[in-house]
């Protein structure tokens, strides 16, 4: 603890201008159209900072794994991105966290358009106590996305292929969506969120509640969703990072220490801190 | 060293016999309980079960131009002080409504006088001995015999025993829980659902929270002292109505219902709500579509009981001038009427010993309604129980 403020530039640094938000290393396969910029977000519940000047940029279409050790800031960040943190009571928020040109903590911006194109999945699965019908159908229903019945059998269908929950559930979707297993239960979730054609898919820990061949199966579900969405995933587990993520973002007590490419993030972490997270000296 | 078991087994007998001890105790404890409560059944049902039957006379009944004038002569001296006199003022009212009665003398079951009906019960009675001679020569002539009491389901109160029912009081109670329930489930779950999904934590909330709390400990009869206050003095809602009774009621529901819709809508996991502000739902989408629904049981098995709380209440009513003597069976809201407990209160204080069986009786019916209710409660409970 003693080296926290020695160990962030120990390391020389590359000599490249990096405007803040940037990563340390480019990711030259990766898409680079931005769809989330934070700069300076602070944020506390009561007296206690839980993040403290916080600058990323979020890129389109891409992967964005979040990891660092537990009461890290992580999951806290990634709940600001939807203002799911709205339904904490003690919260304050203070930065820019600009989406299509717009603050979202604007008081103009409507929570509910917002969480319209940022979808969530968290982590232990929590399909509504409805059919698994119902669980897709209600959202787009809700947000006037489909008007005739055949649309909406069509939006379900889509939304559960693109899950890769289909086959398994076509013939069963009247039944309860809390009937299926914890990884269907999960993929369902997923389907539910990507029902509403959201831009970003935030994801809680999405594997931490699931066995491992469930887990492998949301992770390839990552990679094939990320043609069509940004997802930004906080995760316990770095293999999963290091398999599914293109970028890295690596927070610890609040701040976020390291944003790099993730094959450089695991194989040459620029900060100390997240070396020593990496290799396992603690975390 | 360590101790051997022989050893410890010793010092354990002691603790042993302690557990024993208790155990015995608190069995004990339930045995009486139950003791008391099967008493309780018992004395309720060898006093009130009589009153399900009435006793009857066969009496030669001579529909004439001096019955129409004088009920009484209708039927012969003899018999005349054992037929029921309520009964015997109806007569010129069926003559009227049934002409072709009238210059026929015929043989009918007609209801006894509440002394022969508690004579045939073997209970204390005032009639003369001769009289008694003849009640005997009745019923073994198969003259007199006791059969179930219709009119104590379909008539309303009477000064005289035999005629006594607990229709008004049972209609009474239906209308002004009606009014009960249409008042307080709509004000109760709503404001069980502000405090609990909209209202910010803040002083207010909080010391709103501790007063509806004490109001479910209040003296019922305070509440009667408001609703006297409220609604009759100050609004000039019709007293002893079911409409200022049911009103009343609800001041005393509120609370019961809000508190079990809070404790309904708190068992619903965040993470439903979670998911439904995930997919972008506005609050009030998060309460109805979701939250709402999954707690539905649990508000109705909460509305049911705070419904059985009210059923039973009489304190409150007695000062809005319920308890009182109703004969008719109440048609609207804004009529006098009476309510089961009400008349139960009524019957018991009726100087007339067959009375007593009436009351018993009363609180047989009101009991059986109140634990069906209580029995739906549970059935409901049950049925709707989720686990997450």
């Amino acid at each position: 603890m003693n080296q926290q403020n020695a160990d962030i530039e120990t390391r020389p640094t590359h000599k490249h201008e990096r405007t803040p938000g940037e990563p340390v290393n480019r990711n030259e396969d990766a898409n680079h159209e931005l769809s989330v910029r934070v700069r300076d977000l602070k944020l506390w519940y009561g007296n206690n900072q839980a993040l403290k000047n916080i600058n990323i940029d979020i890129y389109q279409k891409n992967v964005t794994a979040l990891i660092g050790p537990s009461g890290c800031g992580k999951s806290t960040f990634l709940r600001c991105l939807n203002r799911m943190n709205d339904l904490i009571r003690s919260v304050r928020i203070q930065g820019l966290i600009e989406m299509d040109g717009r603050d979202v903590n604007d008081a103009k911006m409507d929570e509910v358009a917002l969480r319209r194109r940022v979808g969530m999945v968290f982590q232990k699965p929590n399909p509504f106590p409805k059919s698994i019908y119902e669980n897709i159908a209600y959202a787009p229903r809700m947000h006037d996305l489909v008007s005739r019945k055949a649309e909406q059998d069509e939006l379900v269908e889509r939304a559960l292929r693109d899950a890769g929950l289909w086959n398994e559930v076509k013939d069963k979707l009247q039944e309860p969506g809390t009937s299926l297993s914890g990884g269907q239960q999960q993929r369902l979730c997923i389907a539910r969120a990507i029902a509403v054609k959201p831009d970003v898919i935030l994801m809680d820990e999405p594997t931490s509640a699931l066995d491992p061949i469930s887990t492998a199966t949301i992770e390839d579900l990552m990679d094939k969703l990320k043609k069509q969405f940004t997802i930004v995933t906080v995760t316990h587990n770095m293999q999963q990072a290091a398999r599914v993520a293109d970028y890295t973002a690596f927070f610890h007590l609040g701040e976020l220490i390291e944003y790099n490419d993730t094959r450089m993030m695991f194989s040459n972490p620029h900060t100390k801190k997240a070396e020593d997270y990496i290799t396992g000296r603690y975390g | 060293m360590s101790q051997s078991f022989d050893e410890i087994t010793a010092q354990l007998k002691r603790r042993h016999r302690k557990s024993a001890r208790l155990k015995w105790m608190s069995m004990g404890a339930l045995i009486l309980a139950a003791a008391f409560l099967v008493v309780f059944i018992g004395d309720m049902l060898v006093k009130g079960l009589p009153a399900f039957q009435q006793a009857q006379v066969q009496v030669e009944v001579s529909y004439t131009e001096q019955s129409m004038q004088i009920p009484p002569a209708a039927v012969n001296d003899e018999v005349r002080n054992l037929v029921s006199r309520g009964y015997l003022r109806l007569i010129p009212g069926r003559m009227r409504d049934n002409p072709e009665l009238m210059g026929t003398t015929r043989m009918e079951w007609v209801l006894a006088d509440a002394e022969v009906d508690q004579y045939l019960k073997g209970h204390y009675t005032r009639l003369s001995d001769s009289q008694k001679r003849t009640v005997d020569r009745l019923e073994e002539a198969g003259r007199a015999e006791l059969r179930f009491n219709t009119r104590f389901f379909t008539s309303g109160d009477s000064k005289m025993p035999e005629l006594a029912g607990i229709a008004s009081a049972a209609v009474g109670t239906v209308l002004t829980l009606i009014v009960t329930m249409l008042v307080s489930f709509p004000i109760g779950v709503m404001t069980a659902v502000y405090l609990e999904e909209f209202a910010p934590d803040n002083r207010l909330t909080q010391i709103i929270e501790i007063n509806i709390n004490n109001l479910a400990a209040v003296p019922s009869i305070l509440f009667g002292l408001l609703g006297l206050a409220i609604y009759i003095n100050f609004f000039g809602v019709p007293r002893s109505t079911p409409l200022v009774g049911g009103l009343t009621l609800a001041l005393m529901t509120l609370p019961v219902i809000i508190i079990a819709t809070r404790t309904a809508l708190r068992s619903v996991p965040d993470t439903i709500r979670q998911a439904a502000f995930g997919v972008g739902c506005s609050r009030w989408q998060v309460v109805r579509d979701h939250v709402l629904p999954l707690s539905l049981p649990g508000i109705m098995t909460g509305s049911i009981i705070g419904l059985a709380q009210a059923m039973g209440e009489t304190a409150p009513l007695i000062i809005i001038g319920m308890v009182a003597f109703i004969p008719d069976v109440s048609t609207s809201f804004t009529n006098a009427a009476t309510v089961m407990p009400a008349q139960i209160f009524t019957w018991a204080g009726e100087p007339e010993r067959a009375f007593i069986e009436k009351t018993a009786g009363g609180i047989l019916v009101l009991l059986a309604v109140l634990i069906s209710l209580n029995a739906s409660a549970v059935w409901m409970r049950k049925k709707f129980e989720r686990r997450w």
